[in-house]
């Protein structure tokens, strides 16, 4: 059956709205994505019905709270492919993720049996220039802790890696590869293999951040073959204040704790602490129950509308959007300029209209666009511009939406050329 | 359009964003200052020269969105030459009308003496642009403070 946009919108109340006396625009799914009404369903359910703390109460209450939680690792886990439920991690969203990964990296210096994951001076960790700010400063900062080098592969005029550079920068020093599956700035989709496949082959660690790319095309963390992935529920269709970390069990079960608290043990005297088995090890304190209950219900929502149609439909929107602008005169794309190895991610300069400007008069047309750096600074500064506006599409995007778009920047060039 | 966004995008915002006043930077000064307003990305880095409690001269570079540097540009204008005491205080009155949320009261002698800055008023309705509007006036009171005002100039007068 194809992709049906029109039954999809229905499952989203807020599309309902108007802004400005017009109907919603919403092109900022890659900033969050709006919520279906199941998802907002199964997180007031929990509390109406179910609620009770995880994983410590004998009652009923507690028993149904658990199975719930938990119920919704089997269904990231599927959604994953993982080769097992105890891979899967809930975090509080991608930051967390990768700051979990970096903290617990560094804590590897003080743990017994954890020295294959030391950094030290010589060592050097990998990202790449078009990487958001999550994915470079907890990664500056591990380096700084353990004097490891900092490097990155760069970016080609394009908007894609320069490919040559992935074999010079992942050497035998490296011992960390963390990179982004889809540029949030760019739209970018990398190829994930081919640096997994290098990383791997100098020993290195690596890790894919998987934010960008988890709500627009199917995710196998066995076939992609890293040893962590990464992603969050918000942009997922799922609730704010929960995300993923995959890992793959073997090197989960040697890796060091990063937060220490309650949940995370396996028993604890006044002078010492032994730890739970993964992912519990990895979970301290009072989890975010209900929003990780209503990111199962997510996952089940897009696994229904099929990752490949979904994909399928943004590839549509993308081809089009792309042709569609860039007959706008004074427009210029920041990333790649055709629909391949790309997402629904679109951002571009105006000529003499500076973005904030652009999103604001965008926004006066009931169409939410984003305008900044989008948390990834250094893809400007590359290519010398001092922000974009980014228009990004999601499940409820539709031609029409694409067609408002591009009559609302014509607006905008008119109000700034009157 | 609607309403809203032409009293954002005044036509005297656009003429001083695309022909903008006092751009440059003279290399006779007394205070230089770059200021810099995270939201937008803005920027302003502004030179100024104080002769007599007046500002002698002011001139500025910087890039932004129009919000920032039309202001930019309509504070230059006002308050070049004045005693800086009245600029200072121009200061203040923008201050007050930008932090308004759209609800200001101006007298007849505000409305003449923030001239072109009144065409501002409309975007202290959105408080994420204020700031926009405020970064060259912030520069210039920092200015005046980093070439002494208020603690040579000021105590002699």
């Amino acid at each position: 059956m194809a992709f049906d946009v029109e039954a999809v919108r229905k499952d989203f109340p807020i599309l309902t709205r108007e802004i400005n006396g017009v109907p919603l625009v919403y092109l900022d799914s890659a900033n969050s994505a709006q919520k279906p009404q199941l998802v907002i369903d199964a997180e007031a359910d929990l509390y109406a019905h179910h609620y009770a703390n995880v994983a410590r109460a004998v009652h009923t209450l507690g028993s149904e709270v658990t199975h719930a939680y938990e119920g919704a690792r089997d269904k990231v886990a599927a959604f994953l492919n993982a080769r097992s439920r105890d891979e899967v991690i809930f975090t509080r969203n991608i930051t967390e993720s990768l700051n979990l990964l970096a903290y617990s990296l560094s804590n590897a210096t003080s743990f017994p049996g954890a020295e294959r994951f030391q950094l030290r001076p010589g060592d050097e960790i990998v990202v790449t220039e078009m990487e958001h700010h999550s994915n470079i400063v907890p990664w500056q900062q591990l380096a700084q802790r353990t004097g490891a080098s900092f490097r990155w592969i760069p970016l080609d005029d394009e908007g894609r890696l320069v490919e040559s550079a992935i074999e010079e920068v992942i050497t035998e020093r490296t011992k960390v590869v963390s990179f982004v599956y889809q540029s949030n700035a760019l739209g970018t989709i990398n190829p994930v293999k081919r640096i997994v496949g290098r990383a791997k082959a100098v020993g290195a660690l690596s890790i894919v951040d998987a934010a960008q790319a988890a709500p627009h095309l199917p995710l196998d963390v066995q076939d992609l073959g890293a040893d962590f992935v990464a992603f969050t529920g918000h942009k997922l269709y799922g609730p704010t204040g929960v995300g993923v970390l995959w890992g793959r069990y073997d090197l989960l079960a040697q890796l060091p704790p990063f937060l220490g608290g309650g949940e995370m043990i396996e028993t604890v005297t006044m002078q010492q602490s032994t730890f739970a088995a993964p992912p519990h090890r990895f979970e301290a304190g009072t989890p975010m129950i209900a929003q990780a209950v209503a990111l199962g219900t997510a996952v089940d929502y897009v696994t229904g509308l099929g990752m490949n149609d979904i994909r399928d439909h943004e590839k549509t929107l993308t081809a089009y959007a792309l042709e569609a602008l860039q007959r706008i005169p004074g427009l210029r794309v920041i990333g790649p300029n055709v629909a391949v190895d790309r997402g629904a991610t679109i951002s571009f300069t105006l000529k003499g209209i500076h973005p904030h400007d652009v999103a604001q008069l965008l926004d006066e047309q009931g169409i939410a666009v984003r305008a900044g750096h989008h948390c990834a600074r250094p893809v400007c500064l590359r290519y010398g511009i001092p922000a974009t506006t980014r228009a990004s599409f999601g499940v409820y995007t539709t031609l029409d939406e694409v067609d408002a778009l591009v009559r609302g920047v014509e607006k905008v060039q008119e109000v700034f050329h009157r | 359009m609607t309403l809203s966004m032409d009293s954002m995008y005044q036509q005297i915002i656009l003429d001083h964003y695309k022909r903008p006043h006092h751009h440059g930077l003279p290399e006779q000064f007394d205070a230089e200052v770059h200021h810099v307003n995270p939201t937008c990305g803005d920027e302003v880095t502004l030179r100024l020269r104080l002769a007599d409690g007046t500002v002698a001269d002011l001139g500025w570079d910087g890039e932004g969105c129009s919000i920032s540097q039309a202001s930019t540009s309509v504070m230059s204008e006002l308050v070049v030459g004045k005693p800086v005491a009245e600029a200072i205080a121009l200061q203040r009155k923008f201050l007050e009308l930008m932090q308004s949320r759209g609800k200001a009261e101006l007298s007849d002698d505000d409305e003449d003496q923030l001239e072109d800055a009144i065409a501002f008023e409309g975007v202290s309705k959105y408080p994420a642009r204020v700031k926009c509007a405020l970064l060259g006036w912030m520069a210039m009171t920092s200015a005046v403070a980093e070439a002494g005002w208020g603690t040579t100039q000021e105590a002699r007068s």
